[in-house]
């Protein structure tokens, strides 16, 4: 086993230099620079400016100054967002959304799982059918729509709510992004648990524990939730991971300081030390995360051991 | 010049003496909740560019000079002034009792000190070209000068001298921009990078920084050493990073913020009808319009095309049925709401659509186009929906009138800049103008042979000659003759087709008070007050 993660850990660095390598080429070979405005600099002020952030050197001699930083832990100034450093801004950002990310990951799990099995369980009747129209509006209704008509409800017309904000992250302030997060991944999650868990309870096991005369919770709950659980899990790595590092949709409706809104505005604001920060942040969070989920998998299946 | 000054002293001393009168019916909590566009880039003055940033550094520190709330020029550190003969030095006479937010005095070497480091190339000012009037400014920006040479000097703790390169008749509006502020010496040095962030920031304006919670909040706290901290009302002020003017209203709605920044042009009608007195719409000093790549075919060469292209545009039906926020159809190059100065217009403005029309399809075969063969031009503008509603439109009328085949192509902001500066691809483009100092030189600097904004590539000798002299000239009046004659040859030639002039827009609650619209939209939060609700 620990052979094992230290060989998967290992075998993340060439990934994510891969990675590095390709977003900052990609990044500098995008037209326009981070100090393009509609009027021209003066050569002299421009020539200041690219002294300063180093972008008058050879491309691959930025590059290599990248790399040195990023091995020291240095994401660089930040060349939007002056007074900052891209640390700074990924260290401020990323609490927030892991908040966010990690509350609406866990309802979203709770309700999902709850509401696929319930489905699965009673397949093709009302019940299922409503679950599964719900599930499928939420999959289909973006967040940009969701978010708005949840604001118009809760905090305009009735007024229970606030509109948008941070505020310190006070819980009234959290409760509609997080749900307006949640209630995509427990569209995806109701469908993906029923659709296992209707498979696993016509496998051999399963047919076998009630031809034991199990209870039907007990025939559920303890052999029939693990493996249905398995695609679910490996849905979780990267939906966490995404929701996690911030939905730039949910930041800009509600007003919160998140990381998500930093992918978009660096990229259109060629705030390359932003853009970078965020790609391999998100990039090692990935990785991370898919390595979890495999870890997970070989204590929920019995099949899958790691030697 | 002396009865001038006399004049401007005297005004001065009454504006002074003046305590103002506290209104009645305040509100107990005196909390203003702006909100600001895009999340600001920086409070570091001489870097800060954009007007989220600058609405907040108005708050925070004062220049030489501020400007009244209807936006007037009044004094601000400095509490007079004197102007030599010939227009190029300028004394201010700061104020004894002005302070630092730490208590320490605000000196004429605190503005010196930050004159120079808005101007030193170790800063990398963007914004530092705005002081290229004072003397030697811009051989320090370029590096060719060492920053002591530039033309400013403490004569005592209290006096300030500047001089200029050539008379400059707009320079005291210049002085409230925040490439001019002085900065606290001490923590500059002390924290470098970070002297602009809460707990460390020093101000001298009417208020201090408390937190900046990036992409939440700035808030600000009434700054008790400034010295006309007796008639600051408001105590404190948070600024919201709001981009998305949709979210903006609903969290005005639900009551979070006082003042909005914008106001979503797809709602017009739902505010109009549901919120008509809390809806402020006041001309703003920008302009809308289109650009001629000059440099190539079709339109090198070629004013009649230009001119029939500009005529065969309805600017009513724009203004009236597309942007519909109350902007005003533009015939001129500079916006109107300049003080003193009447834009030149063109010949045609008066004509009604029909002449114009007629007149367009002259021109236009003329040019040697007709319905049978008709130009095939592309029209660029970045992405959005305004622009584009605006290009569909343009290009059905030049349909219509005259049988042009438009292509629309959008580009993504950086890409679209990038395109139109190199003038390869480009035939006609989008643009727009918002007026950083109240003067027509905004805009007709534009225009110049060599600007950085010129992506027309317009090239007139002339036109040239005629700015240059009007920058030297010291008398006002004749400076702007000068600038009309240049702007009547921006209108003779067509490099440019300026469709309408801004407006600024807000939603303002009815408790606050005091509240004036001005054409560069400069609301100072000491300005106003809260009313009881």
């Amino acid at each position: 086993m620990l052979r094992y993660s230290l060989k998967r850990l290992l075998g993340a660095i060439p990934t994510l230099l891969i990675l590095m390598t390709l977003a900052f080429f990609m990044m500098r070979a995008a037209p326009g620079g981070p100090f393009d405005t509609e009027k021209s600099l003066p050569a002299e002020i421009q020539a200041n400016l690219d002294k300063k952030y180093h972008l008058d050197e050879p491309l691959i001699q930025q590059y290599g100054r990248y790399l040195w930083d990023l091995a020291h832990g240095d994401f660089g100034p930040s060349f939007q967002y002056k007074d900052y450093s891209v640390n700074e801004l990924i260290a401020t950002g990323f609490p927030v959304s892991l908040r966010l990310g990690l509350s609406a990951i866990a309802i979203a799990l709770v309700v999902g799982v709850a509401l696929g099995t319930l489905a699965a369980l009673r397949q093709n009747s009302v019940t299922d059918y409503s679950v599964m129209t719900l599930a499928m509006t939420g999959i289909s209704i973006p967040n940009f729509v969701l978010a708005p008509i949840l604001i118009l409800i809760f905090a305009v017309y009735l007024g229970w709510l606030p509109a948008g904000g941070w505020n310190d992250g006070a819980f009234r302030n959290t409760l509609l992004p997080i749900i307006g997060l949640a209630l995509p991944q427990i569209a995806y999650i109701s469908r993906l648990m029923r659709g296992s868990m209707i498979e696993v309870l016509r496998s051999n096991p399963i047919r076998t524990a009630r031809a034991k005369g199990l209870p039907e919770r007990v025939v559920i709950l303890r052999h029939a939730l693990k493996p249905a659980l398995l695609p679910v899990v490996s849905f979780l790595g990267p939906a966490t991971a995404a929701v996690i590092t911030g939905s730039v949709v949910i930041e800009q409706i509600f007003g919160i300081p998140g990381l998500g809104r930093y992918f978009v505005q660096g990229a259109l604001n060629r705030d390359y030390t932003l853009v970078m920060g965020v790609v391999v942040f998100y990039g090692a969070l990935i990785i991370l995360f898919n390595f979890i989920v495999d870890l997970v998998y070989a204590m929920l299946d019995p099949k899958v051991r790691y030697a | 010049m002396r009865n001038l000054f006399i004049m401007l002293l005297i005004a001065v001393l009454v504006y002074c003496g003046t305590v103002l009168s506290r209104p009645e019916n305040l509100a107990d909590e005196q909390v203003l909740r702006r909100g600001n566009g895009a999340e600001v880039q920086t409070l570091d003055p001489h870097k800060a560019e954009g007007v989220p940033a600058s609405n907040i550094l108005r708050d925070l520190y004062e220049g030489l000079t501020i400007e009244a709330p209807d936006g007037k020029v009044i004094p601000g550190t400095a509490k007079s002034w004197e102007i030599s003969d010939d227009g190029k030095t300028y004394t201010f006479h700061l104020r004894e009792n002005a302070k630092w937010s730490n208590g320490d005095p605000v000196t004429a070497h605190d503005f010196v000190y930050g004159l120079r480091r808005s101007v030193d190339p170790a800063t990398a000012s963007k914004y530092s070209q705005i002081l290229a009037p004072i003397l030697n400014a811009e051989d320090v920006i370029a590096g060719k000068q060492p920053v002591e040479n530039l033309g400013v000097r403490a004569l005592d703790d209290h006096t300030l001298e500047i001089r200029l390169k050539a008379s400059t008749p707009y320079f005291l509006g210049l002085l409230n921009h925040s490439s001019t502020y002085p900065v606290h010496k001490a923590s500059v040095e002390k924290y470098g990078n970070e002297f602009s962030r809460p707990g460390k920031l020093v101000s001298n304006g009417a208020y201090v920084l408390r937190e900046w919670v990036i992409q939440s909040h700035i808030k600000l706290e009434r700054n008790t050493n400034y010295w006309d901290n007796e008639n600051t009302i408001i105590d404190t002020v948070y600024y919201y990073p709001i981009e998305d003017q949709s979210t903006e209203l609903k969290r005005y709605r639900a009551g979070e913020i006082d003042r909005t920044e914008d106001v979503p042009s797809q709602q017009i009608k739902w505010i109009k009808k549901n919120l008509p007195d809390e809806l402020q719409i006041a001309p703003y000093l920008g302009s809308y319009y289109f650009g001629f790549n000059l440099t190539r075919p079709p339109f090198k060469d070629n004013l009649k095309l230009r001119r029939a292209l500009s005529m065969a545009i309805n600017r009513e039906i724009i203004t009236e049925k597309i942007t519909g926020l109350g902007e005003k159809p533009l015939y001129s190059w500079v916006p109107p709401g300049i003080n003193g100065y009447a834009p030149a217009k063109f010949d045609y403005a008066d004509w009604p659509q029909k002449k114009r029309i007629e007149e367009a399809r002259r021109l236009y075969r003329e040019a040697g186009y007709s319905r049978s063969n008709p130009l095939t031009v592309e029209i660029r503008y970045n992405t959005s929906e305004n622009h584009k509603k605006i290009a569909i439109a343009i290009a059905a009328m030049w349909k219509q009138a005259l049988g042009v085949k438009t292509r629309l192509v959008n580009e993504e902001w950086k890409v679209f800049l990038e395109n139109r500066k190199q003038k390869q691809l480009t035939q006609v483009f989008r643009a727009g103008w918002i007026g950083d100092y109240n003067d027509p030189y905004n805009f007709m600097e534009i225009l110049l042979s060599k600007h950085g904004l010129n992506d027309s590539a317009y090239m007139n000798p002339e036109y040239d000659e005629l700015l240059h002299q009007a920058s030297m000239e010291a008398d006002p009046k004749k400076r702007f003759q000068l600038m009309r004659q240049a702007e009547a040859l921006v209108l003779r030639d067509h490099p440019v087709i300026p469709i309408y002039s801004y407006v600024s827009s807000h939603l303002i609650k009815p408790w606050v008070g005091n509240y004036v619209p001005n054409i560069l939209d400069h609301n100072y939060s000491k300005d106003l007050y809260i009313l009881k609700h």
